[in-house]
């Protein structure tokens, strides 16, 4: 009975065009904390309702290694991949590559996601991705040290030094000597950029470049932000900050190593899992201000789905991206591992505020996030490099704040003359 | 055996210029016939990319747009030469060559002069030695980098343990300890391979002038340096020089190790920042360009100062 079954499955199959073949779909998506699980899931359950097969293609964890290898893959004009997922700042450098998606998503979808992000993906009125979920810097501590210790969460930078250092040295004295202070990203790739950029805009230091691409990057404020944090490496920030991406940090914050972290919010379920040896000591905010005139702030981050230009399967992988963008797909990611949403209505969804406590209380900061500078388009990577390459260099105690600030200005402004980039 | 050694040397040595016999004749065909293989792989994997490197050197390739590539002459060649960081990233390389492969050459001479030493287990000690060269570069630094790592590394613990320093070290992050311990790494993946090389020049060693230095009356030390050291001088320039060239376009040790600023980067990081994360093919193949004629000077220098021939005896 089976056998006719399947006989007259195939015959049907067979009979219907469009229907019969199940094509191989791949994506790349990302591979820091438990991406790769989530994105896995997610697309293997598309693949089984549309009878397709969908391959994860393996990414590095530095998203600007990521780029490197996406961009040579895509200037070969390789059909290796069909879905990519892109860093909030790429479209500008790689829209060329990727395949208009307004036909296949109505305004009305559009419209639920969060509108500057969608703006922000259209480059030359062409939609080059889909908004998949978003990002912005986060503050995480110790509940348990900051009670024992009697400290209060930090409003500004300058209490957060304070209270590590009290609680560092009561610790230290009671002989937990591998305790560190505050660890944040600090190796010399996009995301130092992400912090250095709070940093600065936190004490109302500006954005590196302006809204109309003057550069702005060398003022008094931004000085400061930065001499600032160069005088805590080696005090309550570990030296070896220095070479540490997102994942570094979190290790060291949730081996129960470290007070304060500065991170995305994937970190918030991963140090609430079970195996966590602190879970339910952990609580997250919103980034300090740059003392009592600065303000609050994070960068903002997050991520995309768009199409390979080059991609045999258009359709299918239009399809593929609609599915991993939708309410339901986007809930279980914040609920599973905390990623943003970009779907407003999600942030009243009673499950995922349970899940996500921050998630509402820090809604405008993930509104308000400050972006990157990406009115530099094409050379947006080259800014960054040099501005953190000079944080970089601040932070290891080459060079002063102000002369290497200094020196990236004129830097940048030989790359982008007049503003013009 | 009457055979010539090889059909050219047999060409050659014919001094009243007698006209090549027709066996040689046949024997050249055949050796360019088996050659023709090895050629024509090499030319497609080696010389194609290397020739197209060369054109991109004088072209304003950008990776978003590569048809739209122009010759632009020197341009990319000359905007390489005025950035700073070019010239930060060719003394690094340098520094890191010259310290790495002279400890490398002094560590690799004591190992091979105690592998040719008879004792039981020889064998096997010198297959053990080879481990470190036989582990892929990219899995024995990221190994490295979690032993230098700065809160549960076992380096630090180690030393904090013994007393040699009083606080962790953030060996990967500081720039100077950073270039330090990729030379570490360096020294433990690359010493055997020397150590080998080594070994094989001390074996071919004839016996009678140690048996005559001995009878002489001279003692270990004489004997190294008045015997042993003069014989492998050839060899031991070849290794050094084989292991320089290597050193010089050095890129994953440092890629996987170090914290990726322009302070810790070699000649061959700088290539790949400007050719793949800037996009910038041109400038990128510019460098990649310079750094091959840099090479091929240190190696052109190296030789005929040291007159090492890579051809026949030393």
């Amino acid at each position: 009975m089976k056998k006719v079954l399947a006989g007259l499955v195939a015959v049907v199959a067979l009979a219907t065009p469009g229907l019969a073949r199940a094509e191989k779909l791949v994506i790349a998506c990302g591979s820091v904390g438990k991406e790769a699980d989530l994105c896995k899931q997610g697309a293997e359950a598309w693949a089984k309702k549309a009878g397709h097969t969908v391959e994860l293609m393996s990414v590095p964890q530095d998203a600007g290694q990521q780029l490197a290898q996406f961009q040579q893959l895509l200037a070969a004009g390789s059909s290796d991949v069909d879905v990519i997922r892109i860093d909030v700042v790429w479209p500008g450098l790689m829209a060329n590559h990727f395949v208009d998606l307004k036909p296949y998503f109505p305004d009305d979808v559009l419209s639920q996601h969060f509108e500057p992000i969608v703006k922000n993906n259209t480059v030359n009125g062409k939609l080059i991705a889909i908004p998949w979920f978003t990002d912005a810097g986060l503050l995480y501590y110790r509940t348990d040290l900051l009670e024992k210790h009697g400290q209060k969460p930090p409003t500004t930078w300058q209490e957060l030094a304070a209270s590590a250092k009290a609680v560092l040295d009561a610790e230290k004295k009671a002989g937990n000597s591998k305790l560190v202070g505050f660890v944040f990203q600090g190796k010399a790739y996009e995301g130092l950029t992400c912090n250095a950029l709070e940093w600065i805009d936190s004490f109302k230091g500006g954005t590196i470049v302006d809204q109309s691409g003057q550069v702005t990057v060398n003022n008094p404020k931004a000085v400061e932000a930065i001499t600032f944090f160069a005088g805590l490496v080696g005090n309550v920030v570990p030296k070896g900050v220095l070479n540490y991406q997102e994942e570094e940090a979190r290790n060291a914050f949730q081996a129960g190593n470290a007070v304060f972290m500065r991170n995305w919010p994937y970190a918030w379920s991963l140090a609430n899992s079970k195996d966590s040896p602190v879970a339910g000591k952990v609580a997250v905010m919103a980034l300090p201000k740059g003392g009592p005139d600065g303000k609050s702030t994070g960068t903002l981050g997050g991520w995309q789905l768009g199409v390979s230009k080059y991609s045999k399967n258009e359709k299918l992988a239009a399809e593929l991206v609609k599915y991993l963008t939708s309410a339901e797909e986007q809930k279980r990611r914040a609920i599973e591992g905390s990623f943003n949403p970009t779907i407003k209505s999600l942030y009243k969804d009673a499950d995922l505020l349970k899940a996500n406590p921050f998630m509402g209380n820090l809604y405008e900061t993930f509104v308000n996030a400050v972006p990157r500078p990406t009115i530099t388009g094409a050379k947006y990577n080259q800014v960054s490099t040099e501005f953190r390459n000079s944080v970089y260099s601040t932070l290891s105690g080459k060079g002063k704040a102000a002369d290497n600030l200094k020196k990236v200005e004129t830097k940048l402004k030989s790359l982008g003359k007049d503003g013009k980039w | 055996m009457t055979r010539p050694t090889t059909p050219t040397a047999g060409a050659a040595t014919g001094a009243t210029e007698l006209p090549p016999s027709a066996l040689v004749r046949e024997r050249t065909r055949a050796a360019w016939l088996f050659l023709t293989p090895t050629l024509v792989a090499m030319a497609l994997v080696a010389g194609w990319p290397l020739a197209r490197t060369f054109w991109f050197a004088f072209s304003d390739a950008n990776l978003t747009d590569m048809a739209a590539a122009q010759f632009v002459g020197l341009a990319s060649l000359q905007s390489v030469l005025e950035d700073p960081d070019w010239w930060t990233t060719v003394w690094t390389t340098f520094r890191f060559a010259l310290v790495s492969v002279s400890l490398e050459t002094v560590l690799g001479l004591i190992i091979a002069l105690a592998l040719n030493a008879k004792f039981p287990g020889r064998g096997m000690l010198r297959a053990a030695v080879l481990v470190p060269w036989a582990i892929p570069t990219v899995v024995s630094a990221r190994m490295w980098a979690w032993m230098f790592n700065d809160i549960y590394g076992v380096i630090n613990a180690m030393f904090l343990s013994v007393g040699l320093i009083s606080e962790p070290l953030a060996w990967t992050a500081e720039p100077e300890l950073s270039l330090l311990a990729v030379v570490a790494v360096d020294v433990w993946k690359t010493t055997p391979f020397m150590a080998l090389l080594i070994l094989a020049a001390l074996q071919m060693l004839p016996g009678d002038i140690y048996e005559a230095a001995k009878i002489d009356g001279a003692g270990p030390i004489r004997v190294f340096f008045q015997v042993t050291l003069p014989l492998l001088k050839g060899p031991l320039m070849v290794a050094v020089i084989f292991r320089m060239l290597d050193a010089l376009r050095v890129f994953d040790i440092f890629f996987v190790l170090t914290g990726g600023s322009t302070d810790t980067m070699p000649m061959a990081g700088y290539s790949r920042q400007r050719m793949f994360e800037y996009q910038e093919i041109g400038v990128g193949s510019a460098s990649a360009a310079l750094l091959f004629v840099i090479i091929a000077l240190f190696t052109t220098v190296y030789m005929v100062v040291g007159r090492v021939k890579l051809g026949g005896e030393a």
